[in-house]
């Protein structure tokens, strides 16, 4: 290219992005992206950080030039990638940029490979799409990508469809067919928040290894300040459309300039165990022992080993107090909860609540006891039935249970205070709420019960830190006025170490360690939680206090040992 | 793959069983006796015995389910009350021309009905979606009586490019064929293509909205392969479904069409059949529709496998 079709471009970054405003489409546009600009140099990893909404997925996608068609407009400003318009951009010339200068990676590694086509195919079109390569070229090209992308049995991969690998391997897969023809510049939209953190952390390294051997600069979005610590070296704050602020990571993490960034950092929860709280009651309002859930798949002719969900869980639950069941995914701490809860019928052991066995009893016996007990999901766009009120969901149980409506009606709007939203709320729909005001519906549903335990299954994964923070206040608040018992089913360390009194560790449906917090987080003895704690993002930073953890200080790696 | 298959086969068995005591059950538990319903209002006492001698009539319902089934598996359906000749032979004469109109249709169908779907998803709310859900709109709603005739008006009559009715065999020459099967085909194909053209689009609006699109086109393909190499193929479980069980019910619905463009075939024979009380020949009409769904639903589940590698458990 010569240099007289490159407009204007003083450095020689490989990113530039002016003053990019996006609207709405239709007739009242509503803008999403207020003047964005931001710059992305060779060999750069530059994070884009910010909550949901604030636009920063956006930026990504009008970068690829995959704003969705009708919805989201590219309104003015630039998108300069290696000196050329991609806004301005034909669509032909759009298409081959894509894949050769500019390539992304999408968050959901189970959905954003196509289910019918094997790797190899998928990774194939992408070569015979931009290059002239012949078939023997191709296929060395591809098993050397995926060699690079470390996946074992490139062969087997191949032919193998996407719902054969694991959600680590099809991220690989995805960052081979991304890098494939090696682009200048890779856009990683949360590539990593659907991982396990063990899984995340070897993924991020992988980038980081590609990246110093290709030259890649990457374009990181997360709203994962741990991540941003551990892999940035410059960082965009986004919010509502706009960037809030910009520095070097360090700046950025020791000395923000803005609220807004302050606010943020101060509240990722801190990796360090909280101090341990004194029991308040000795009474055991849960307990299960030996308990076990075996998955057999039923067959006419063999008998098939089934697949062991759970095996040999003890816990107790004191009233009033907190217990965190953290695990990666399949480690079966959601069977656990399940199990608990009676929504399926654990294969071996017992469970216990306030003293009675609920193991076997039958619907009609269990129902008295489905009042004991109440669940808070993880997703509340899902949990609450969109077509009832807020009121109809929160008295619906007691109304159940015999509860006069009116009298229902009246508690209703008493725990709607509890949970801090207003009382008025209770005729209005749940799609008129955010996402915190939702969990917090979903908390008062569940407390409508008054309930002796509550199990919360991942119940703030969903939520933004700020907003994550503020729901795990108030279950706090509430435990402490109540006194109901804590079930909290975790993947996060972080929000274990703020909320749980004793924390149990499991992986492969058994425990691992079980324990005090302050023990199994300061001071783990085994093995796998102490790769648990070191795969944590971040964990060498004290984010609300603007500081790197001291090395041997609390909650480092080295007071551990 | 094979086991699958194997186990959708076998799974097909007992549906057949059911399909054949329900056909046997038909004529037996028939109010009144068989044999006279068969005979008509004219027998002498001596057919009547005749006819209960060959039926069987006087054996326990067990054994006579035996037997005829015995029967069926042999190949023998017995002979028709009318015209005296072997069911099979009857409805062999009548299957050709039938199954010449199914495939034809279904042909012309889905070679316009699939790019219409996917045209009207990949445009949704443009003027194109509107016009083919127009389209599919007045296919449904219009009779086969109705489109037939107004196709006859237009094409046979008013710009002579086919003959009005008829039917000739495929060995007769291709054009001699196509010409006189094309209207009825066309007729029979309006409905089909509205639903399927309705299903397919529905489903690629589905199918277009998933990550892995968005993966297809961030990697630079051209809309083409995103169309129709991954979009498509996604969303053809649904649409596969909906082929599958439109022309397992063709069958059935061609009566009509065979009787405006006056094709001899197992719609005009079930007509005649029913009208005429010709029991052996309407039971082994139902036993062939019903072995028609059954042989389509399995190819069906079979091209799931096909499709989607994740059914191939």
């Amino acid at each position: 290219m010569s240099a007289a079709d490159m407009p204007d471009t003083k450095t020689d970054d490989v990113l530039v992005v002016e003053n990019l405003v996006v609207e709405t489409a239709g007739r009242e546009p509503a803008t999403i992206l207020a003047g964005v600009s931001l710059r992305v140099a060779p060999g750069e990893t530059v994070c884009l950080v910010g909550e949901s909404g604030s636009g920063k997925s956006v930026t990504s996608l009008a970068t690829m030039g995959l704003l969705p068609k009708g919805a989201l407009v590219a309104r003015s400003g630039r998108i300069l990638v290696e000196g050329e318009d991609v806004l301005t951009a034909k669509l032909a010339r759009l298409r081959q940029l894509r894949a050769t200068r500019m390539s992304m990676i999408f968050q959901e590694p189970m959905t954003a490979l196509n289910p019918v086509l094997t790797i190899e195919s998928q990774l194939e079109e992408v070569l015979s799409a931009h290059s002239q390569m012949g078939a023997k070229e191709r296929r060395d090209r591809i098993r050397g990508i995926l060699d690079l992308v470390k996946l074992p049995d490139v062969e087997r991969m191949c032919r193998s469809y996407p719902h054969q690998l694991s959600g680590g391997q099809r991220q690989r897969v995805m960052i081979a067919m991304a890098l494939v023809l090696e682009p200048k510049l890779l856009i990683a939209d949360e590539p990593t928040t659907a991982l396990d953190v063990t899984t995340q952390k070897e993924i991020l390294r992988l980038i980081a290894e590609i990246q110093e051997r290709l030259g890649t600069s990457v374009l990181f979005i997360t709203h994962d300040m741990g991540v941003v610590a551990d892999i940035a070296t410059r960082v965009y704050v986004m919010r509502h459309g706009e960037i809030v602020e910009e520095g070097p990571i360090q700046k950025i993490l020791e000395a923000p300039q803005r609220d807004y960034t302050r606010d943020l950092l101060a509240s990722v929860p801190a990796l360090h165990p909280r101090e341990g709280r004194a029991a308040t009651s000795r009474e055991i309002v849960l307990s299960t022992s030996e308990l076990g859930m075996v998955y057999r798949q039923p067959s006419l002719f063999r008998k098939r080993e089934g697949t062991v969900a759970a095996k040999d869980v003890n816990l107790t639950l004191t009233r009033g107090r907190t217990l965190g069941v953290v695990g990666e995914s399949g480690s079966g701490k959601s069977t656990v909860a399940r199990c608990v809860m009676r929504l399926i019928d654990p294969t071996e052991g017992s469970i216990r609540l306030r003293g009675q066995e609920i193991v076997g009893l039958s619907r009609g016996a269990l129902r008295p006891m489905r009042k004991r007990i109440q669940m808070i999901f993880q997703d509340p766009n899902r949990s609450l039935n969109p077509r009832l009120t807020v009121g109809d969901s929160i008295t619906e149980g007691p109304i159940n249970y015999g509860t006069p409506p009116t009298a229902a009606r009246e508690r209703a709007k008493e725990l709607l205070q509890l949970v801090g939203l207003p009382t008025d709320a209770i005729d209005r729909h749940p799609h008129q709420f955010s996402g915190g005001q939702r969990q917090r519906i979903a908390i008062a549903r569940a407390l409508a019960m008054e309930p002796d335990v509550l199990v919360a299954d991942e119940a703030v994964s969903a939520l933004d830190v700020s907003v994550q923070a503020q729901v795990l206040d108030l279950l706090d608040e509430i435990q402490t006025r109540l006194g109901v018992a804590l079930l909290f089913i975790t993947h996060d360390l972080r929000v274990a170490a703020q909320i749980c009194d004793e924390v149990v560790v499991m992986q492969h449906g058994r425990v691992v360690e079980y324990g005090p917090t302050a023990e199994v987080l300061g001071h783990p003895r085994e093995t796998y939680t102490r790769q648990l704690i070191e795969a944590a993002p971040g964990r060498h930073w004290d984010f609300p206090n603007f500081r790197p953890l001291a090395p041997g200080g609390p909650g480092s790696i080295e007071a551990m040992a | 793959m094979l086991a699958y298959i194997a186990r959708r086969i076998l799974a097909s068995v007992p549906v057949m069983i059911v399909v054949a005591l329900f056909v046997f059950l038909l004529l037996r538990l028939t109010p009144g006796d068989p044999a006279a319903i068969i005979a008509g209002d004219m027998a002498t006492p001596a057919q009547l015995d005749q006819i209960r001698q060959s039926l069987g009539l006087n054996e326990p319902l067990v054994t006579q389910f035996v037997t005829w089934s015995g029967q069926l598996l042999s190949g023998d359906f017995g002979r028709s009350l009318i015209s005296r000749t072997p069911v099979l032979t009857l409805i062999g004469q009548r299957l050709e021309p039938t199954l010449s109109l199914a495939i034809v249709t279904m042909i012309i169908t889905l070679v316009l009905s699939i790019p219409m779907g996917v045209l009207a998803a990949w445009r949704h709310g443009s003027l194109t979606d509107s016009a083919v859900m127009a389209v599919s709109v007045l296919g449904f709603s219009i009779p086969v009586f109705v489109t037939g005739y107004i196709f006859i008006q237009i094409f046979a009559i008013d710009l002579r490019i086919f003959p009005v009715q008829g039917f000739k065999s495929i060995s007769e020459g291709f054009w001699p064929f196509f010409s006189r099967i094309f209207l009825p085909a066309l007729t029979l194909a309006t409905i089909y293509i509205a639903l399927i053209a309705r299903m397919t689009r529905a489903a690629m609006l589905d199918v277009l909205g998933e990550d892995y699109v968005r993966t297809a086109r961030a990697k630079g393909l051209s809309e083409r392969v995103v169309l129709f190499r991954h979009a498509l193929r996604n969303a053809a479980v649904p649409i596969l479904t909906v082929v599958g069980t439109g022309f397992a019910l063709m069958i059935s619905g061609v009566v009509v069409t065979e009787s405006v463009f006056n094709i001899p075939g197992l719609g005009r024979l079930t007509v005649d059949a029913i009208l005429a009380r010709d029991y052996p020949v309407i039971q082994a009409l139902i036993l062939l529709t019903s072995g028609i769904y059954v042989v389509i639903n399995l190819l069906i589940d079979i091209s799931y496998a096909f499709m989607d590698p994740r059914i191939r458990y």
